[in-house]
């Protein structure tokens, strides 16, 4: 039986590195894809939006505004227009993203103790343009605000002036990504994605082209070596699973160092986690397999998976607004318990007990996979019985 | 007319082709309504109300009790676990049951009340960007609120009341107008690109598979016979019906959005039909570009795979293209995806006149005029009919 297993783990082995499609999987594009993707997010978040100003007060207090606005690493104020007309103009051009617009009564207002109001106007064709610009402008309306009490009180010591001013400070703290980075936020998602989906287009490619070669549309030869399903299942796996070592070690550990992303867990802890999501994965590439039935197939049938499986991961989209019978359908990937755990474990610190539902999770989807490929690979037998028998 | 005959037959051929392997019912049908289902389903709330959140409230006065039932009373969070221990909510967010901790501080009436500024501190949990920033943006008006509240009781006191009490708890005010979205909502971006990305996809895909697969299956030199030996043709008649199966995906997909979900289409529907339409065409051009390019199919689709899921990304949906490295910035022009979503901007969302937006019209058109480029070295390919693994 061991003998089986290594037979067969050697036929796999020879396999996959005599086959460029495969080795294109399984090694240049999780050697690739991932820091091709971290570099396209790489600038984390939004800085210097291009806006225009529409300043009809022209006074101190509206320039001061203005200026603190320009100021902020969110904002770069390239046009200043006479009229909002003007403005518009500009952003339909798509020279600027946003417009703020001063009214004539801006300074009076404020003298006369009268609240003021500037109007932002936002392109909302990209919605994180839109909340670096009204961060920015609330961060300086509260601090311009600020000021405009202070010099309001007459005759107050600078203590008073600021116990007065901010009775209650405020202190906000952004946990374990603290620029809200987009890079930090998608890419443990991405990465985790990488490895299910190049092990499923691998192992997809392997089956369409052995069901290709022959004739009758059978997957494994007729052969000794190949009449127990689970040692087929296990021979194959060994030889996933071993590369699959490196490459996860790569993906996981090493990219989001290259590119400074979070990376808090404990490692031994971490990897302890990602065994059985390895595991998981590598059974379910092997049954999700049989649906290629050509070569060429598994980029027809598995590339488009990836966005919906991102989506109900529950890092793209809230959990709480996903529909539950999308978060039952979730369950049948190990990506969704993957992203879950190693997000929570990589990026928030969490021990191996604190994911130990996703774990156990994890174990059980191996579990089933693996069933699930050998009784696939029974069927094969079978069919190999019968037309061995027929010819 | 005879050209008319001769497109009829290889287009009837080619419907018997389509219609005849699962594969295909799968890439055209299936899965491309599978997607608009599905995120049409996802996203048709909107973005979701009643975020969880905990609250660590250490003072437990009548003031500081006050502050966190305004805190719930706020929209799109909602207080899932109270306690006085802060490591429980952090263990909590480790876990990922909550987005966002406020935390009161021990004595907290006291020191107002004593002109001691005590710190309100709020934490978010932005591992998750959406649910975090929406947690961050409701957190941070109830701490800005409960710093007002404590003036206004002062203000109050010393006899300021009406607009000027207004005036002096915040001077300047900001009035957003987030254009054409005032709901602020998501979903309308992501499910406006998602869907026509998916359409792209597989649009490509079938192009290149369809082509590949007369080599592989041994049929290039009839298919080429049967054209006259005109490869224009023999593409034309291959990719026509093609053409029109995904037309009828991107009306469904169009009406999905825009007459089932209602989402903003402030152009009128033909600026937006005539993106779904170019779309589908460049789709189709920049596959048989690259099946002309590569010998081997697999190649061909890699490439096609490789365009289809970085659309998602380099499009700028998401994360604004111009706050991605200067590469990538010009790298993303070569993506069709990338001009169908400045055209839906432009149009569906902002309904700004047309011609302001020719260039991602012109630019979808050079994608479809692309096979020119490869048309001697196709008809080539195909008269040898050799296929490569």
């Amino acid at each position: 039986m061991l003998r089986d297993i290594f037979y067969i783990f050697r036929h796999e082995f020879y396999t996959v590195f005599k086959d460029h499609a495969v080795i294109t999987f399984f090694v240049f594009l999780t050697l690739g894809y991932p820091v091709v993707y971290t570099y396209i997010y790489s600038d984390e978040v939004v800085r210097e939006v291009p806006v225009a100003v529409v300043d009809h007060a022209q006074s101190l207090l509206s320039r001061e505004f203005l200026r603190m606005w320009d100021a902020t690493p969110m904002v770069d104020v390239v046009a200043r227009c006479h009229d909002l007309e003007e403005a518009k103009m500009l952003m339909n051009k798509k020279e600027v993203y946003g417009i703020m617009e001063i009214p004539a009564d801006f300074s009076k207002n404020i003298h006369r103790g009268v609240q003021a109001h500037v109007s932002l106007f936002c392109n909302m064709g990209a919605l994180l343009n839109y909340k670096a610009l009204v961060q920015a402008a609330s961060d300086v309306s509260l601090a311009m605000g600020k000021q405009i009490q202070v010099q309001g009180m007459d005759y107050a010591s600078r203590i008073e002036e600021s116990i007065k001013s901010s009775p209650v400070t405020i202190s906000e703290v952004k946990m374990f990504n603290p620029q809200g980075g987009f890079a930090s936020f998608i890419m443990p998602a991405v990465l985790i994605l990488v490895i299910q989906q190049s092990l499923l287009l691998g192992v997809g490619t392997i089956t369409g082209t052995a069901r290709d070669r022959r004739r009758n549309g059978l997957m494994i030869p007729a052969n000794r070596h190949y009449c127990r399903s689970w040692c087929i299942v296990l021979g194959k796996a060994c030889l996933y699973l071993l590369i699959y070592f490196v490459m996860a070690y790569w993906v996981l550990f090493v990219v989001p160092r290259i590119f400074n992303l979070t990376q808090i867990a404990c490692k031994a802890e971490l990897m302890l986690f990602l065994f059985p999501f390895l595991l998981a994965c590598t059974f379910f590439a092997i049954s999700g397999s049989f649906l290629s039935k050509e070569r060429e197939q598994p980029f027809l049938l598995f590339v488009f998976t990836s966005v919906p499986l991102m989506f109900i991961s529950g890092i793209s989209w809230p959990r709480e607004g996903i529909p539950d019978y999308w978060i039952a359908f979730s369950k049948i990937f190990p990506s969704t318990y993957g992203i879950d755990g190693f997000v929570k474990m990589n990026n928030m610190g969490a021990k191996l007990e604190e994911v130990f539902p996703e774990y156990i999770s994890l174990w059980v989807l191996a579990a089933v996979y693996f069933i699930l490929a050998c009784l696939l690979y029974r069927c094969q037998i079978k069919k190999v019985n019968v037309s061995f028998l027929r010819n | 007319m005879k050209l008319i005959n001769l497109l009829l037959i290889l287009m009837k051929r080619e419907f018997r082709r389509l219609a005849a392997r699962r594969i295909y019912w799968f890439m055209m049908i299936l899965a491309p309504v599978f997607c608009f289902v599905f995120f049409a389903d996802l996203l048709k709330q909107g973005l979701p109300v009643n975020l969880p959140i905990a609250v660590v409230d250490e003072d437990n006065t009548t003031l500081s009790r006050q502050l966190v039932r305004s805190l719930d009373a706020i929209a799109q969070t909602e207080i899932v676990l109270r306690t006085a221990d802060f490591s429980e909510a952090r263990k909590a967010m480790q876990q990922g049951k909550i987005y966002g901790i406020f935390h009161i501080p021990r004595d907290f009436r006291q020191d107002v009340s004593t002109g001691r500024q005590p710190v309100v501190s709020y934490y978010t949990n932005e591992t998750y960007l959406l649910p975090g920033s929406l947690a961050y943006k409701d957190m941070r008006l109830q701490a800005v609120l409960a710093n007002g509240a404590v003036q206004q009781t002062l203000l109050l006191a010393q006899g300021n009341d009406g607009p000027q009490l207004q005036a002096k708890l915040m001077p300047v005010a900001v009035d957003t107008n987030p254009l054409n979205n005032p709901w602020i909502s998501y979903a309308i971006y992501l499910a406006s690109v998602l869907m026509p990305a998916f359409v792209f996809m597989f649009a490509m895909f079938t192009a290149s598979y369809s082509i590949g697969q007369e080599m592989k299956e041994h049929t290039a030199g009839e298919w080429l016979q049967l054209a006259n030996g005109s490869v224009v043709m023999a593409l034309a008649g291959k990719l026509l019906p093609q053409t029109g199966i995904f037309f009828a995906m991107g009306l469904l997909y169009l009406s999905v959005l825009y007459g089932y979900m209602c989402f903003p289409l402030n152009s009128g529907f033909f600026p937006m039909f005539l993106a779904m339409v170019l779309l589908v065409v460049a789709a189709q051009g920049f596959a048989v570009f690259m099946t002309g390019m590569s010998r081997r199919n697999r190649i061909a689709l890699s490439a096609c795979a490789l365009w289809g899921v970085l659309s998602f990304s380099v499009s700028g949906f998401t994360f604004p293209a111009t706050s991605m490295p200067r590469f990538i910035q010009l790298v993303c022009n070569l993506f069709p995806v990338r001009h169908y979503y400045l055209l839906y901007v432009d149009q569906a969302l902002n309904g700004v006149p047309m011609y302001f937006s020719w260039q991602p019209y012109m630019a979808l058109v050079v994608f479809a005029v692309l096979p020119v480029l490869v048309l001697p070295k196709l008809k080539s390919d195909l008269r040898e009919n050799r296929y490569l693994p």
